[in-house]
C-alpha cells in the first residue's frame, strides 16, 4: 500500500512539473489573437490562397483531390521506409519539376494551403521510437555559446520572459506562420533555426535530419492539440 | 500579381456610419535593408490609398516605409446613396490595384 502511494505521489509530482499545454496563441496579446482569428486581417491567408492557386496550376489535383489533404498536416512529419519526412519534403517529393527551395514563396504557400485544410484538427503524428528518441535528445541537449537546451527555455521557463518576449511552450501548432518580426511567412524550420541562432549555435541546415527530428518530437509533444495554420506570431 | 480585398456591408440605412476595411498583399520593402551579400534592397512600397463613393473621394491615405507589410486600412463613411465604392492602391514600381463594391442604401 505504502509503495503504491509513493508511486502515485511520484506520478503526481511528475505531472505537476509539466505545465498545462498551451499553444503559442494563448501567450499572445488580444490584438494579435484577433488578427489570427480574423481571416480578413490574417496576412497568412494570402499564402493559403496562393497555395490553392498553385495546387491548380501545378496539377496536383490530377492524382489526389484537394479534399484528401484534410488531416494530412496533422500527421507530419511521418516515417516512410525508415526515413522521416516533413510536410515540405512530402510536397516536394510529389513535384515533377523538382523541389521548391525551403522558404520559397511557393513552398510556404503550398504548405500553408495544405496545413490550412487541417485547421482545427488535432495533431496525430505516429510514435516512432527511434525518431522520437533522436528529437528528444536534440531538444534536451545544451547548444551554442549560450549553452542552453530547448527544454531549459520551453519546458522549465515557459511563460517567463526573454527580453520583451514571452517564452512559449514551443508547440508547433500553427506552421507555416505569419510572423510580425519577419513581416512574412516562415516554416517551422525557420523558427527553430531562429532559436538556435539566438543560442549562438550553428543552426542545422534546412531539411536536415536534425531539424526534421526536432519537428517530429515537437509535434508528438503537442499530440492532440489543434492545428491553427496560418497562425500569427510576434 | 496584386492582391487586395475589401470588406464592407452590402446594405446600410441612409445616414448610417459604414465600417470599411481594405487590405493589400504587399511586402512594403522599406529600402533600408540589406540582403545577405550586403547590397541594399531597393524600396518597394505602396504609397497611396484612395476610396471614392460614386466618384467622390471620401477617404485617402499616404503610406510610408514604416508601414508594416500587408497594410490593412480601416475607416468609416456615411451611407448617403446607393452606388459603388472604388478602392485604389498605388505605389513604387508601377504598383496599382483596385477593387469596387456596391452598397444599397435604404
Ligand atoms: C533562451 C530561450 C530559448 C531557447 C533556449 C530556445 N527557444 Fe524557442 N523560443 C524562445 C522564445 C522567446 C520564443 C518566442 C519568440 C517570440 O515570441 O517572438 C521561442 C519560440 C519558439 C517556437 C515557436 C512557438 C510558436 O508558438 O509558434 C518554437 C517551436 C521553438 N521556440 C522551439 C525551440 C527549439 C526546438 C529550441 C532548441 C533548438 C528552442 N526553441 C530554444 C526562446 C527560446
Ligand atoms: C502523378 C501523381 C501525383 C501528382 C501529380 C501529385 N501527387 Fe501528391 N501524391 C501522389 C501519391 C501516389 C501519393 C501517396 C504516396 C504514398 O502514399 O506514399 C501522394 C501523396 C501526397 C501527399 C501526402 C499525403 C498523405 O496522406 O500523407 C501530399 C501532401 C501530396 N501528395 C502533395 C502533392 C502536391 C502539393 C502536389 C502538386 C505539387 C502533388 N502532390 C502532386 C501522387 C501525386
Amino acid at each position: 500500500m505504502r509503495v503504491l502511494l509513493l508511486v502515485l505521489l511520484g506520478c503526481l509530482a511528475a505531472d505537476g512539473a509539466a505545465q498545462e499545454r498551451k499553444s503559442g496563441y494563448e501567450f499572445m496579446t488580444p490584438p494579435l489573437r484577433a488578427m489570427q482569428d480574423d481571416d480578413f486581417a490574417n496576412p497568412g491567408m494570402f499564402a493559403v490562397q496562393d497555395g490553392e492557386a498553385l495546387w491548380k496550376s501545378e496539377g496536383c489535383g490530377a492524382c489526389h483531390a484537394a479534399a484528401t489533404m484534410k488531416g494530412v498536416a496533422a500527421r507530419y512529419p511521418a516515417v516512410k521506409d525508415g526515413r522521416l519526412l516533413n510536410l515540405e519534403q512530402r510536397i516536394n517529393a510529389c513535384r515533377k519539376a523538382g523541389p521548391w527551395p525551403y522558404e520559397s514563396k511557393e513552398l510556404l504557400a503550398m504548405t500553408a494551403f495544405i496545413a490550412n485544410e487541417s485547421r482545427g484538427m488535432p495533431i496525430t503524428v505516429s510514435r516512432d521510437a527511434k525518431w522520437l528518441e533522436e528529437g528528444k535528445k536534440l531538444y534536451s541537449r545544451r547548444e551554442g555559446q549560450i549553452n542552453l537546451s530547448c527544454a531549459q527555455c520551453h519546458d522549465e521557463r515557459a511563460g517567463q520572459k526573454l527580453g520583451g518576449s514571452v517564452i512559449p511552450q514551443a508547440h508547433p501548432t500553427g506552421y507555416p506562420i505569419y510572423r510580425l518580426e519577419w513581416q512574412g511567412m516562415g516554416s517551422l524550420q525557420r523558427r527553430l533555426r531562429n532559436c538556435m541562432s539566438g543560442l549562438r549555435a550553428e543552426p542545422y541546415a534546412y531539411g536536415s535530419e536534425e531539424l526534421v527530428a526536432l519537428e517530429y518530437y515537437l509535434m508528438s509533444r503537442a499530440s492532440g492539440m489543434k492545428l491553427e495554420t496560418p497562425a500569427v506570431r510576434p | 500579381m496584386a492582391r487586395t480585398r475589401v470588406q464592407m456591408p452590402t446594405e446600410a440605412k441612409k445616414g448610417e456610419l459604414v465600417r470599411i476595411r481594405a487590405i493589400a498583399a504587399h511586402q512594403m520593402e522599406t529600402g533600408f535593408r540589406n540582403n545577405e551579400r550586403g547590397a541594399s534592397i531597393p524600396r518597394d512600397i505602396i504609397t497611396a490609398f484612395r476610396c471614392t463613393y460614386n466618384g467622390v473621394e471620401v477617404f485617402r491615405a499616404d503610406l510610408f516605409p514604416a508601414t508594416a507589410a500587408n497594410p490593412l486600412i480601416e475607416f468609416t463613411t456615411l451611407a448617403t446613396e446607393s452606388g459603388t465604392l472604388r478602392f485604389e492602391w498605388s505605389g513604387d514600381n508601377g504598383f496599382s490595384a483596385a477593387d469596387s463594391a456596391s452598397i444599397t442604401v435604404v
